[in-house]
């Protein structure tokens, strides 16, 4: 029973990281007032770039940092749209996802000619995971060796930055100038403004840092999780991170926890397929797949608590009427 | 005309033009970047799309999807809500059709069981949206994100019927059963004597979708709920002062626009595919964001935008055989790129073409 909770959860981590990194890039978009459900299309953008890259170069972090190029890239286009250009932010996501999901194919086709897939990578084009000190040793003590060696120990270097951006998020947020300054913004730009803080430039900078992240997503899954690009790997993963940002209210700790939530339903579907629950029955797999999203509506609709978006998240600003 | 306004011409011919121009500019970057000739590429893509009978029925059979898809966008823009949901809604759509074929076909002709087919197409639609819309007029739930997360909820949902509890037994997809000529729509080649639209499975749903387009028009310009939804698009605090409801509009319109959604199951499911099964709607929802917005929410524009998107869906199609490095995801990234010019860059040449007619103006002022 202890075996088969530690395995679980050993998955549930797998499954929550990338969620967790397109999650906390989100928080940096909205939290600065730009509504971003182009999150999928940027992870797969990256993923695309760091696969492409890592198989090229034979360097993961090489190709890490493709993806994150790749994935600013993406960022930038929505920032000129719906900063500079003021554009609808909602057409723009719904714009770069398309983009992402035609280049990556497309392009994924003309170069690798394997059916949009990317070449399987080489030994180091790859995130390897990582045995932490002791894990070897304390492997055999009873609860705590299965606990640190399985669980804690042995993953890549990707899920140990994703678990290590929650706190720094949260410092960066709401510990320094800046931080504040980005919360401010999302809030009543205007007010910055006026404190003769550039709006534009500091939403710029919002969007850049969810580009950041968004890439280490991305190139989780194709140079840490998987061995390559597949044609829409990402397979709805941003959306789910974008409902686990409301979930967690626009909070970095709670992103976390909403994060590891889906990632463990991911993780429960997966060990019940096709299993009998006593007194239950089987559990259909979609069932699972669809409770992340029953849940956000049902949080949405205020049942559980109330989700209050930043103020200005979406409102293009307006320096002057003309 | 004011100062900083353009003239009409221009906001409804020339904008959307040049948007459009510069998607397809980019489209051809992307085209030389593979490494084939941009020009042979909109040849080949021309000629698949209009230069042969059956090319031009796939074009009108896309296009009905799309005509379908952007009205409920359209809608819904109107009443100033963002229905990003057609995906979910079309799916569930294909629901009422599937019910009212499967019930039917075997005991009437086709055309008793289609006006079943379209009720319970939109009413399948509507049920879809009503949530969304409920949660956003009484709890003020933000619309897209429901509407994105009941996309999602569709999709599992359907797999798990289809999969479970309406597919065919013993069957190997999760698809229900083939219906009969009860449950088929006639092609257009059926009835009309001079048409060659060969294999392509156009079919009286495009006749359906023109009299929506119609009814859109009527309803949204001429009916008195009409200016109700566009009034509370344009002001929604005035239009409460003027004593409009706003739990009313939000869910009636909505219940339209999931409605119009639902209808596109028409085309594919009895049109076409003449059974139900998973994954029919693949982006034709959010594709009717982009239609929606290059028609500038008038059903007249919407008919336009759809037949470009499907002649688009079609070239490609021809595309992908005839130079094999150009996969049919070629489409997908110009439909980014016109819902990227066209949708979110949309003002992006207004400042400059304000400042040259601004000038054009002012000359013409000094001289005359």
């Amino acid at each position: 029973m202890f075996e088969t909770l530690i395995l679980l959860l050993d998955s549930t981590v797998r499954l929550s990281t990338p969620l967790l990194l397109a999650c906390l890039a989100g928080l940096y978009s909205e939290r600065a007032g730009v509504v971003d459900i182009g999150l999928e299309g940027k992870m797969l953008g990256a993923a695309f770039g760091a696969a492409a890259v890592g198989y090229i170069s034979g360097n993961a972090f090489l190709g890490l940092l493709a993806g994150i190029g790749v994935s600013i890239g993406l960022a930038l286009i929505h920032g000129f749209a719906s900063i500079s250009n003021r554009g609808n932010q909602i057409v723009s996501g719904v714009a770069i996802n398309f983009l992402a999901a035609g280049l990556t194919a497309l392009l994924g086709q003309a170069w690798f000619r394997q059916g949009g897939r990317t070449p399987p990578l080489p030994e180091g084009g790859r995130f390897t995971n990582i045995e932490l000190p002791f894990a070897e040793a304390v492997r055999d003590v009873p609860y705590i060796g299965p606990l640190y060696g399985e669980l804690i120990s042995g993953h890549n270097i990707l899920v140990y930055a994703a678990f290590a951006a929650v706190p720094l998020t949260w410092w960066i947020l709401f510990k320094t100038r800046f931080g504040l300054r980005l919360r401010a913004v999302g809030e009543n730009p205007a007010a910055v403004d006026t404190a003769g803080i550039s709006v534009i430039w500091l939403r710029y900078r919002a969007v850049i840092m969810c580009g950041v992240l968004c890439g280490f997503a991305g190139a989780y899954l194709s140079i840490a999780q998987s061995a390559g690009f597949i044609a829409n790997m990402t397979a709805g993963k941003g959306f789910i991170a974008l409902a686990a940002l409301i979930f967690a209210k626009w909070q970095p700790r709670n992103a976390m926890f909403a994060c590891l939530l889906f990632g463990f339903l991911d993780a429960a579907a997966i060990r019940l397929q096709g299993q009998e629950i006593a007194g239950i029955g089987e559990i259909p797999v979609q069932f699972f797949q669809a409770l992340p999203y029953v849940l956000t509506v049902i949080l949405l609709a205020g049942f559980i608590g109330k989700a209050i978006p930043p103020k200005a998240a979406g409102i293009p600003y307006v320096k002057e009427r003309t | 005309m004011n100062a900083g306004q353009l003239p009409r011409w221009v906001d409804f011919g020339l904008i959307p033009l040049l948007n459009l121009t510069a998607a397809f500019l980019v489209s051809g970057l992307v085209v030389l970047i593979i490494g084939e000739n941009p020009i042979e590429v909109v040849q080949v893509l021309l000629w698949g799309a209009l230069g042969f009978g059956e090319g031009v029925g796939f074009t009108l059979f896309y296009a009905t999807n799309f005509i379908f898809t952007g009205l409920a966008v359209a809608v819904a823009f109107h009443a100033g809500l963002f229905n990003i949901g057609g995906e979910g809604q079309a799916y569930i759509g294909g629901l009422g059709v599937a019910f009212a074929c499967l019930a039917l076909d075997q005991v009437v002709p086709w055309w008793v069981t289609m006006p079943f087919a379209i009720v319970g197409a939109a009413l399948a639609g509507a049920a879809w949206a009503f949530i969304p819309a409920w949660l956003q007029a009484t709890r003020g739930s933000h619309i897209v994100i429901t509407t994105i997360m009941f996309n999602f909820i569709a999709a599992s949902l359907m797999v798990y019927l289809l999969v479970n509890v309406i597919g065919e037994a013993g069957s190997m997809q999760p698809e229900t059963r083939t219906f009969e000529d009860g449950g088929r729509l006639p092609f257009l080649n059926d009835f009309i004597p001079f048409a060659d639209f060969g294999t392509a499975p156009v079919n009286l749903s495009l006749v359906l979708g023109l009299i929506a387009c119609f009814g859109v028009w009527l309803l949204i310009w001429r009916t008195r709920l009409g200016y109700e939804i566009r009034s509370f698009g344009a002001n929604p605090t005035a239009a409460v002062y003027a004593g409009i409801s706003p739990v009313r509009t939000i869910v009636v319109t909505m219940l339209i626009s999931g409605g119009l959604a639902g209808m596109m199951a028409m085309n594919e499911i009895m049109g076409s595919q003449h059974r139900l099964l998973i994954e029919f709607v693949t982006g034709y929802g959010f594709v009717g964001i982009a239609v929606a917005l290059m028609g500038r929410a008038h059903p007249i524009g919407i008919v336009l935008a759809a037949v470009l998107f499907g002649m688009l869906y079609q070239g490609g199609a021809e595309l992908s055989f005839e130079i094999p490095t150009i996969t049919r995801d070629m489409i997908v990234v110009i439909q980014g790129l016109v819902i990227l010019f066209a949708g979110a860059l949309e003002h992006m040449f207004r400042p400059a073409l304000v400042q040259f007619f601004t000038m054009r103006r002012l000359n013409a002022a000094q001289t005359g």
